[in-house]
């Protein structure tokens, strides 16, 4: 189906709502459409229920996350150095503040086609990282969406039960987020050096009295 | 206790004499029937499972009997990939089992983890909570390597001796025969190891010869 | 399929923390955590179930005991590095697991993959969907408490595939056959020959186990109208595969994406049209007949060749930044892969669709005011895999 099509009708029908194409360039062209999170759940709904289109399958939610990055530009900027003005080269740092995507994967089972790659993306990855659930829409998003709540700490609001699906509730991190750091699991090979050696020194300095070849 | 001679023993069981001890009629008794616990975790269950069928025929070492419950097994083999969250089951599991127990560490993921050793969830190697009496490497191990591991705990348990200093766990009061459970923390397991039984391994570091270069 | 709307939306039954609806007051029902390590859970799976009586008024699942990381893994390996990892999500079929990866990763890159490998790949995937639907039937047999002898003929079944799987691969169940752009060895010599003879037997253990049980009035009584359900539901859950099928839901992406070379076969799908455990244990039967016809015209039809795109670079892949999602019809369902390549040799998210986990959100549908004895035979009818369910 056709992208341009699917998304001038969604316009046409859901009034107020922005959407945006993201091509993707690689030879599957499987491009996507990025919605506004305020319009999601009308713009799910017209999307399972119009004629014509019926995606009435989800069939994959996932997680996508994009940590902040920095962009540095060269300016010119003109400065006095050493009593002088001048023009100097100066690199500017810019950070995005990052954000959480979401990604849902529609199929009609009614009329045979597919996929339909919907995105939504959080503000950022403190705080506003609470996105509309569509589980209301799909059931099939229910341990999906939960599943994202869990390893990326994205709060779908609506959904019925949100809890973690996989680690274990007193867990506070989102292990799938690409900056979290795994607790210390006391490994290292036996001819470790710099860091690795620093930590095998640690552990054994905790655990071992000196005269049995621990290091205090 | 002295032991037979073992030459007068056969050649009086040659005149139709049987003679044993104590300790050769107990260490029999526990050999013969193995009854493992009910209990599979991952990937290297089903090739349990499989050794259990008609092709594998486990029966024949007298340890089919799988028992569902902990109360009625003295075997565990902790077969497949033990998780953080499935930790304090597993333990919890062998505390409830009667003694004499011992434990297989089935698959290069019981015993340090495997190929999923880099993960967040994934605990390295079940021995850092409970002993282990015989580890088998694979991944999985064949059901031949589970027969074989299954004739190394018999041939471990025919060696051990009533009295003495080297006598088995179950038979000494002062060892302990359930070990601490943990408990879910906010990043890790609490604790993350049992120093009674599990501790770091040794690096081998002179305190001031090393430069971290890996050359002593 | 009807072109009439699908209801609004059909919700979870009812919300956790809430007390039931209807019935008697909290003090007189018990509830009962079964699992992780529970017979019939097939793994570490656990329910925490509300009972009244018998009857089950609230079940939930709870999930991540074999939560092994996998796709936080596999963000640090190359593509092909992660392809032994794929033999372990499903532990049962690892073939078809390899499969939908090599699939998704060159809908990802544009690999061709030349004819003789995708007849190898058809052959592999057939004989893992009759292994796999031989074990199913077999563990939900022991579930209802027929113990040992159906298992044990599957089982017996299962060991002549996998001995071919061994001297093709080199492994029984971790096979890490598949390649991007085709398979990693050809067929050795023999092969085809022992394949044969294998699948001649496998009529005979169809008939024996229908004459065994499908007639069976145990059978029949235990499993008819036991967990039903409805095509809305499976269709808005998102449940696929056998189980979809079983409900009457008619999509087989064997049919419906004709992947790879599905579209030269003539092969039928079969139906269910009460979606109960009956339905669903049939449904296995059925499909093991039919995939023992698609694997007759594979292997008649088997043409000479390569097996791998010789263009297709193993050292240093670095698919072009991109995303792509690549699904197969696996036994238990729709297993998919989602990739996204920002052109480095690792991808840079890489997920899973977990056809065991997403057939799961029903399970409390389908166990309401059914018995405790129930609730293990309707789980065992599902088909999970822990391994695919936490990953
Ligand atoms: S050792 Fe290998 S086969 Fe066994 S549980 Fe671990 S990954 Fe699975």
């Amino acid at each position: 189906m056709d992208l341009e099509k699917i998304k001038s009708e969604v316009e046409a029908n859901v009034p107020g709502c922005r959407l945006e194409t993201v091509a993707n360039p690689s030879p599957s062209v499987q491009h996507s459409l990025r919605l506004d999170p305020e319009h999601a759940v009308a713009v799910a709904t017209f999307l399972r229920d119009a004629v014509g289109l019926r995606f009435d399958f989800c069939s994959n939610v996932t997680g996508i996350d994009w940590p902040p990055t920095e962009v540095s530009q060269k300016v010119k900027v003109r400065r006095l150095v050493e009593g002088v003005e001048q023009e100097v080269d100066e690199v500017q740092k810019t950070t995005t503040p990052g954000s959480i995507e979401v990604v849902y994967h529609l199929f009609s089972i009614e009329l045979k086609h597919g996929p339909l790659v919907l995105r939504m993306s959080t503000q950022d990855r403190d705080a506003g990282v609470h996105l509309p659930s569509l589980t209301h829409v799909w059931r099939s998003a229910e341990f999906q969406e939960r599943e994202i709540f869990d390893l990326f700490g994205v709060v779908f609001d609506g959904h019925p039960d949100l809890r973690r699906l996989l680690m274990w509730d007193e867990f506070v991190d989102h292990p799938m987020r690409r900056d979290y750091i795994e607790p210390d699991d006391f490994e290292y090979e036996p001819t470790a050096h710099d860091e690795v050696l620093r930590r095998a020194q640690q552990h054994q300095s905790e655990t071992r009295p000196a005269d049995e070849g621990g290091i205090r | 206790m002295k032991r037979v001679d073992e030459t007068l023993k056969s050649e009086l069981g040659r005149q139709g004499i049987f003679t044993t001890t104590l300790q050769d009629l107990y260490n029999w008794g526990r050999t013969s029937s193995l009854w493992p616990l009910n209990f599979g975790l991952a990937c290297c269950a089903i090739e349990m499972i499989a050794t259990t069928m008609a092709r594998y025929d486990l029966a024949r070492f007298g340890a089919e009997v799988f028992r569902p419950s902990p109360r009625q097994a003295d075997l565990m083999i902790v077969a497949g990939t033990v998780t953080k969250k499935m930790a304090p089951q597993v333990v919890r599991l062998y505390n409830q089992m009667p003694e004499p127990k011992y434990v297989i560490s089935m698959g290069a993921c019981a015993i340090s983890g495997g190929p999923f050793k880099q993960g967040y969830n994934v605990l390295k190697g079940i021995d850092r909570y409970i002993p282990v009496d015989v580890y088998i490497p694979g991944c999985p191990p064949r059901p031949e390597a589970l027969i074989e591991a299954f004739m190394a705990l018999q041939k471990r348990i025919d060696a051990q001796q009533l009295t003495g200093t080297n006598r088995p766990r179950h038979l000494n009061a002062d060892e302990p025969s359930e070990f601490a459970v943990p408990q879910f923390g906010a990043h890790d397991l609490q604790p993350a190891k049992n120093p009674a039984v599990w501790n770091a391994p040794l690096v081998q570091i002179s305190q001031t010869g090393n430069d971290g270069s890996g050359k002593n | 399929m009807s072109t009439a709307a699908f209801p609004a939306a059909v919700l979870p039954t009812q919300q956790i923390g809430s007390e039931p609806t209807s019935g008697p007051s909290t003090e007189q029902l018990l509830e009962l955590s079964m699992g992780p390590q529970h017979p019939s859970t097939h793994g570490v799976f656990r329910m925490n179930v509300v009972l009244d009586g018998e009857r089950v008024v609230r079940l939930k699942p709870v999930f991540g005991y074999l939560h092994r990381n996998h796709e936080k893994i596999a963000e640090s390996e190359t593509y092909l590095g992660s392809m032994p990892y794929t033999d372990r999500l499903d532990y049962i079929c690892p073939l078809t697991n390899n499969w939908a990866y090599a699939l998704a990763v060159e809908k990802l890159a544009g690999i061709q993959v030349p004819e003789r490998a995708e007849y190898l790949r058809v052959i592999v995937g057939e004989l893992t969907r009759l292994q796999n639907h031989a074990c199913l039937v077999g563990f939900l047999m022991q579930d209802m408490g027929c113990s040992g002898t159906p298992l044990m003929y599957a089982f017996r079944q299962r060991e002549m595939v996998l001995d071919l799987f061994e001297a093709l691969t080199g492994a029984r169940m971790m096979c890490n056959y598949m390649r991007f752009g085709g398979c990693r060895v050809d067929l050795p010599a023999g092969w085809l020959d022992q394949t044969k003879k294998v699948l001649q037997q496998f009529p005979r253990f169809l008939d024996e186990f229908e004459r065994l049980l499908i007639g069976n009035e145990i059978l029949m009584g235990r499993t008819q109208g036991i967990g039903v359900l409805s095509k809305e539901l499976a269709v808005s859950a998102g449940i696929s595969g056998p189980m979809a099928r079983a409900s009457g839901v008619d999509y087989d992406i064997r049919k419906v994406d004709r992947y790879g070379i599905y579209d030269r076969f003539a092969f039928r799908v079969p139906l269910g049209s009460h979606g109960d455990v009956y339905d669903r244990l049939m449904i296995r039967v059925l499909e093991m007949r039919e995939s023992l016809g698609i694997l007759d015209q594979a292997m008649r039809d088997l043409p000479a060749g390569p097996i791998v795109d010789p263009k297709t670079k193993i050292r240093g892949f670095r698919p072009k930044p991109g995303e792509a999602y690549g699904r197969i019809e696996a036994p238990k369902g729709e297993l998919g892969f989602y990739l996204i390549s920002d052109g480095s040799p690792n991808p840079y998210r890489y997920r899973v669709r977990p056809p065991s986990l997403i057939n799961l959100t029903v399970l409390e549908d389908l166990c309401l005011g059914h018995n405790v004895a129930d609730i293990v035979i309707i789980l065992g009818s599902v088909d999970i895999v822990l391994g695919e369910v936490d990953r």
